[in-house]
């Protein structure tokens, strides 16, 4: 089980290491801190937008999760600074991630 | 410490054309031995390449080109700041004693693979540069109040000066209103605020003071060199209305070359988007955070070259793996007095910066007479 195997399944997790605890973001194999192994935080995360932009009909959002975690996210209605959200939809097209919040 | 100076350079104009990548490295490596017919070129220890293109084995196969075989022959990517990591390279192999005399070659096609970077998959589906740049932007003009109109201005800017430049891909001027009406890439991104890719290349070289003594009778030196990485994913800046990296590698080269930031006469910074220029003006500390558009906006009514005398960026392209040996050629061309209509008075000490994916990276270089 890895990080892209459940994006893949439309499923958002948070690495986190077994050894040090650290959340590991952008998520890779080994911990950036202790190199320990990572596990996967599953649940349905609340994010933070900190900062939004538009491009024709979509916004796109940074998001951030546990004060560790930034992405950026498509969000379809108009975003507010500092507002919650959780993600709608996520997974991996063409080898790319994209996320969705509302 | 060794003493490091740019000897000699050479380049193209920017332009859209389709050219192989060797060919437009042989044309500004030609354009540099026309210069300089002093130089012997089987005195050359080192050929970096400085690119992001595709093409393999690209600094041996220029050395082939060149009729030499040096010793060290390499490539060097760094995205958008690979040219200004090969002069530190350069200087390197200089400062160690492994190399006397190196030369180093930027080029880039105007299809640049460089443009985006894949492994960054914490942007999800935003992966082109116009989001990160409308992000920084969004978030710059959020927290000092500033307005598209505001930022306009370096594009205007920057292109005017370009139009003294003979190599820049940009010959044309441009109003406020012409930045505001260009083409919407996103709500806060215009087309005119957009560095272009290009086809280009830049050539220099560098040298002992020795060796550099003999080739040049106007010797310019690299007299500071600031590196730093803070990360390679553009999510992971702690802030987008400031740039951490170029705050560290600016006070790392101004520190090593003894000078302050009230020394500097001339500069080239990277507005690879027109928020970049304030951006860098402020991390640099050229002026407080949130007034570099004043300074902006002072040089531009008393027409004042001091800041991007080439263009930048926005006004002569953006060849990736060029550019940096371009901004540095041009500081080098201001310390020599020969920019023409583009010199800036009294030019003693000048500054370098360039940076690569959303200032993840940055270089900032001082040289002098």
């Amino acid at each position: 089980m890895s990080f892209e195997s459940e994006l893949s399944k439309g499923q958002f997790t948070i690495p986190e290491c077994i050894e040090c605890r650290k959340i590991v973001w952008p998520p890779t194999e080994f911990c950036d801190n202790c190199f320990g192994e990572i596990c996967l935080k599953k649940g349905v995360f609340e994010g933070k937008i900190i900062e939004f932009s538009k491009q024709n009909e979509t916004y796109f959002c940074m998001v951030e999760f546990e004060n560790k975690v930034k992405i950026m996210a498509k969000m379809l209605k108009v975003p507010k600074i500092d507002q919650i959200v959780k993600i709608s939809k996520c997974g991996i097209v063409n080898g790319s991630y994209f996320f969705q919040v509302n | 410490m060794v003493k490091v100076g740019i000897a000699a350079y050479g380049t193209t104009p920017f332009t859209k054309e389709d050219q192989k990548i060797e060919s437009v490295l042989h044309k500004s490596t030609k354009n540099l031995f026309e210069n300089n017919p002093k130089i012997d070129k089987n005195d050359i220890d080192a050929v970096l390449v400085s690119t992001n293109n595709n093409s393999k084995y690209l600094s041996p196969i220029l050395s082939e080109m060149m009729g030499i075989q040096p010793k060290i022959a390499h490539s060097i990517e760094s995205l958008c700041n690979s040219g200004t990591n090969s002069i530190v390279s350069a200087c390197s192999y200089i400062m160690s004693g492994l190399a006397d005399m190196v030369f180093i070659s930027g080029a880039e096609r105007y299809d640049s693979p460089g443009q985006i970077l894949s492994w960054d998959n914490s942007r999800g589906e935003f992966k082109h540069p116009i989001f990160w740049a409308s992000i920084f932007t969004k978030s710059y003009k959020r927290e000092f109040s500033i307005s598209d109109e505001e930022l306009a201005l370096v594009s205007v800017k920057n292109h005017k000066q370009a139009k003294e430049n003979p190599n820049a891909l940009s010959n044309k001027t441009y109003t406020i209103q012409d930045v505001m009406n260009s083409k919407k890439l996103t709500d806060d991104l215009k087309l005119l605020d957009c560095s272009q890719p290009c086809t280009g290349s830049a050539s220099i070289i560098l040298a002992t003071e020795e060796i550099t003594k003999k080739i040049t009778d106007n010797p310019v030196w690299i007299t500071g060199i600031g590196q730093k990485t803070t990360s390679a994913g553009f999510t992971k800046n702690e802030t987008f209305s400031s740039m951490e990296s170029t705050k560290l590698s600016g006070q790392d080269a101004l520190k090593m070359s003894n000078h302050t930031i009230h020394d500097i006469d001339v500069a080239e910074v990277h507005d690879a988007f027109s928020v970049c220029e304030p951006m860098a003006l402020e991390s640099l500390g050229f002026s407080g955070y949130g007034k570099g558009m004043n300074m902006i906006n002072d040089l531009y009514e008393t027409n004042n070259f001091k800041i991007n005398p080439r263009g930048g960026l926005i006004g002569s392209g953006h060849p990736l793996g060029a550019t940096g040996i371009s901004q540095t050629i041009e500081i080098a061309q201001q310390i020599q007095s020969n920019s023409n209509k583009r010199q800036v008075d009294n030019v003693n000490v000048g500054l370098v910066h360039n940076m690569s994916a959303a200032a993840t990276s940055s270089t900032v270089l001082v040289l002098e007479k």
